[in-house]
């Protein structure tokens, strides 16, 4: 059997898993879509005044991309869990933990990467502060990795489950509060002139902690799920 | 200390322990139950600020302490059973998961009732009230996972690793809503000083937290031999257990 | 003794509402969970013994068909 690196076997782990979701476009344009419509029901809801929508605008932006991240989540390993594949990566001689992290990349890149290019025209809906914008895009860049890493581990636990869905949400939520807090307090900060690179910096230490810690929950739910 | 500790991985030695310990933890519970819920409420001075409502800490204080007991106990249970493999600690994950959701239940509902007369509100967003809400998740999320799962082997595995990614979470979550509640209201709220508290309601208060622990002891114990007895219900150590009508 | 009559004791002060509704869930869910756990401990001896009972005549009624 030929020897393959490491790299080589993220990258083609990372390859298969976007050329999969690029072949099926919905994968990709129904989270955005997802994304857009709960950004739309809330001025339907609480009302049109720019100033409260300003307010809110960074709660809702991020209450939005967590949901929408948790939607992509349950397909992460399902696929590959039903047609047998995820076994093969267990059983192959590599590391788990480096597929599973190229597996998580592949998530992030076709649900949190658009969204994270999408973001400033989704904030200039809710008439989000031009300063703002920016802090917007890079919590969003900063913080969707990590949304990617908690939610597969939720999703690594219940993969097995028939009904794993709802669960998994139930499971993973709580634990994306932190980010979700740093995340909107970097926003306001910054649409208030300040400085936010703190928040920024705790977000980019928990992305840090999660790459590092996050593969090893991950490939040893999926053992577990597997089994 | 490896070779005393051993034999306790071992499902009979460890349901035995589990008999030999009861007792203990239930002559605890009820004994400083009764003293501590009758002093408490009958006996213990009136607080001078806020009247007879502070009798709430009671059993408030101990049920918040014992909630976050139940959940780091639960996780080194969940460590020990994923490092080495050992089924008994994953019984006793699944245990105590529930005396922690029942603490912390009991820790939300007297907060919400000592909140109401002394804040003017039932609910408030303060830091301590919301992340004790975060843990009731996760002890929900630890029970629900293990309950999804047919294969109770694969369930308790499960439940560990999510118990343990939980308590790596716990920190994170508890600093950033104290961060984010400081951020957003400011020290509107002044708490009960219990470092400032007077021995005659100290006392009491710590009796109260004894018999909370000896609960959660005798209830987890208790769950313990089910869950033991459970998993082991073929072998002849049980059956034999159960003939001799146990 | 803190309080002078029975009366007093439940009012508590004017607080009586809510010490005695916290006292009243908190009891009630220890309650709870104390018996579910003692139930759940019967029902599992419960079926044990069902077990045993069905494994004993299955072992009857095979002697019997051997005789």
């Amino acid at each position: 059997m030929a020897q393959h690196s490491y790299w080589q076997l993220f990258s083609s782990v990372y390859s298969k898993d976007v050329t999969l979701a690029f072949r099926q476009r919905s994968e990709i344009v129904n989270p955005l879509l997802f994304f857009l419509i709960v950004i739309t029901l809330f001025p339907l809801a609480i009302g049109p005044e720019p100033a409260l929508l300003a307010r809110m605008a960074p709660g809702i932006i991020w209450v939005a991309a967590l949901l929408s991240t948790m939607l992509g989540l349950d397909k992460i390993f399902r696929d590959d869990f039903n047609d047998g594949s995820l076994e093969q990566l267990i059983a192959s001689p590599y590391p788990l933990s480096l597929s599973v992290l190229a597996k998580v990349s592949a998530h992030w890149t076709t649900t949190g990467l658009p969204m994270v290019i999408m973001a400033p025209v989704f904030a200039l809906l809710m008439n989000l502060e031009a300063q703002a914008l920016g802090a917007t895009v890079l919590t969003l860049l900063i913080g969707t990795p990590l949304l990617s890493f908690i939610g597969a581990i939720g999703a690594a636990l219940t993969v097995g489950l028939q009904k794993g869905g709802i669960l998994m949400s139930l499971l993973v939520l709580p634990l994306y509060i932190p980010v979700l807090i740093f995340a909107t307090s970097a926003i306001d900060t910054s649409s208030m002139a300040l400085a936010y690179g703190g928040q920024l910096a705790i977000l980019g230490a928990m992305l840090a902690i999660a790459c590092v810690c996050a593969p090893i929950a991950i490939s040893s739910a999926l053992k577990v799920s597997v089994s | 200390m490896w070779k005393w500790l051993h034999p306790y991985a071992k499902a009979e030695r460890a349901y035995q322990l589990c008999n030999t310990l009861l007792p203990y933890f239930a002559v605890i519970t009820v004994v400083c139950l009764a003293v501590g819920w009758i002093w408490g409420l009958a006996y213990a001075p009136a607080d001078y600020q806020q009247k007879d409502s502070y009798r709430i800490i009671f059993i408030h204080v101990p049920s918040a302490i014992l909630s976050m007991g139940a959940y780091s106990s639960m996780a080194i249970a969940a460590i020990i059973a994923l490092v080495w493999q050992i089924r008994n600690a994953e019984l006793a994950v699944i245990s105590i998961a529930p005396v922690g959701a029942a603490m912390t239940a009991i820790a939300l509902i007297t907060g919400a009732a000592w909140g109401k007369p002394m804040w003017g509100a039932w609910w408030v967003w303060d830091a301590r009230l919301t992340s004790e809400l975060i843990l009731l998740f996760l002890y929900f999320g630890v029970l629900s996972l293990y309950h999804a799962f047919e294969d109770k082997k694969s369930a308790g595995r499960a439940a560990c690793i999510l118990a343990v990614v939980g308590v790596i979470n716990l920190p994170i979550i508890h600093f950033s809503v104290e961060w984010w509640n400081t951020l957003h209201q400011g020290a509107t709220i002044t708490k009960f000083d219990t470092s400032a508290i007077d021995p005659s309601m100290l006392w009491p208060l710590l009796i109260n937290i004894a018999a909370f622990a000896g609960f959660v002891g005798v209830v987890t114990l208790i769950r313990l031999k089910n869950e033991i007895l459970q998993c082991e219900k073929h072998r002849p150590w049980v059956r034999e257990l159960i003939g001799r009508g146990e | 003794m803190q309080f002078e009559s029975l009366s007093e004791f439940l009012a508590m002060g004017g607080y009586g509402f809510y010490v005695w509704l916290s006292f009243g869930s908190c009891s009630v869910i220890l309650l709870a969970i104390f018996l579910s756990s003692l139930r759940d401990s019967k029902k599992l001896r419960n079926e044990v013994r069902a077990q045993m009972r069905r494994e004993e005549r299955i072992k009857k009624a095979k002697q019997q068909e051997q005789v």
